[in-house]
């Protein structure tokens, strides 16, 4: 055993991101990948977490009004004559 | 600002060369990629859609201005979206509107990752543990989770978060941007931006969960 306090679930979905984001220090990330290997119920949320993130990247972007293209191709010649 | 930052890549330099030769084709790209972003960040500083319309013209204005003076020390883009930024804020300011960055950013208070119902309280046999397991979507066909629907429940939980959290999602998950592009780009703090991207990972995760649940149930 570490000797620190194990984390509760409750604590693992507040610092998820920070683990995701490789923002932890190598004991943090020890305490954590700890927990998670005994917990399914964080080892699903972690899952999930990282399937959202997944979806997430399969949205495209607004579509743009033509107007507005035709408008800033006009800046751009106006720019490039200048 | 932090110290060390990602230089422009050698697709920014070559893009920023056909720019100044007055291509066309690659400003319209530069322009489709990155129009309707700028629409919202300018909006999150003024005070409606038609004036953020002015800004980001106004921004592209300069950004082609400056374009002779882009020495390739930011990626392309942070360096576009600090001029946007700046005039956004400074026509913001004109209109005597001031925005606390609370009210962009959101609290927890507001939104906590997983509601209360999901832990054990107490009484419980261990405080803090899950009453009930999050799913396993792992066994969810793909078809579903890719259906137009699923899409549709992910885009509007976006859509309803705090701005500054819908713009660093939509940065960093849809577009795809490192988390020091977006730090650089929006002027937040590496914490800051971490929180951000929490909070709305988080508040997305629960509307797919609901989503989800509701139609396996
Ligand atoms: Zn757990």
């Amino acid at each position: 055993m570490s000797g620190e306090r194990q984390l509760t679930c409750r604590e693992v979905v507040e610092i998820v991101t920070d683990y995701l984001e490789g923002a932890m220090t190598s004991m943090e990330r020890a305490r954590f990948e700890e927990h998670l290997s005994a917990c399914d119920g964080c080892a699903n949320y972690l899952r999930q977490m990282r399937e959202t993130i997944r979806l997430t990247g399969m949205l495209e972007e607004d579509q743009i009004p033509q107007e507005q293209k035709r408008e800033l191709l006009m800046a751009f010649r106006g720019w490039r004559r200048d | 600002m932090d110290g060390a930052e990602t230089l422009a890549s050698p697709e920014d330099l070559a893009l920023v060369e056909r720019l100044r030769a007055g291509d066309e084709t690659a400003f319209m790209m530069l322009v489709e990629r990155h129009q309707a972003s700028m629409l919202r960040v300018a909006r999150m500083y003024v005070s409606s859609r038609a004036v953020a319309e002015e800004v980001v013209q106004e921004a592209w204005l300069g950004i082609l201005q400056g374009l002779d003076r882009f020495q390739g020390r930011s990626s392309l883009r942070t360096w576009m979206y600090r001029i946007l930024v700046n005039i956004a804020k400074t026509r913001g300011q004109r209109e005597g509107r001031s925005v606390p960055f609370s009210s962009l950013a959101g609290d927890d208070a507001q939104q906590p990752p997983v509601a209360d119902t999901w832990f054990q309280g107490p009484e419980g046999e261990w405080q803090g543990g899950w009453s009930s397991l999050p799913a396993d979507w792992g066994g969810l066909p793909e078809s579903r989770l890719l259906a137009g629907e699923t899409l549709r429940v992910i885009g509007e939980a976006i859509a309803e978060l705090p701005p500054m959290q819908a713009e660093v999602i939509r940065l960093r998950d849809v577009l795809g941007w490192s988390s020091e592009e977006v730090r650089n780009a929006l002027e937040l703090s590496e914490t800051n931006q971490r929180v951000l991207l929490h909070r709305a990972r988080s508040r997305v995760r629960r509307a797919l969960d609901e989503y989800l649940e509701k139609r396996t149930g």
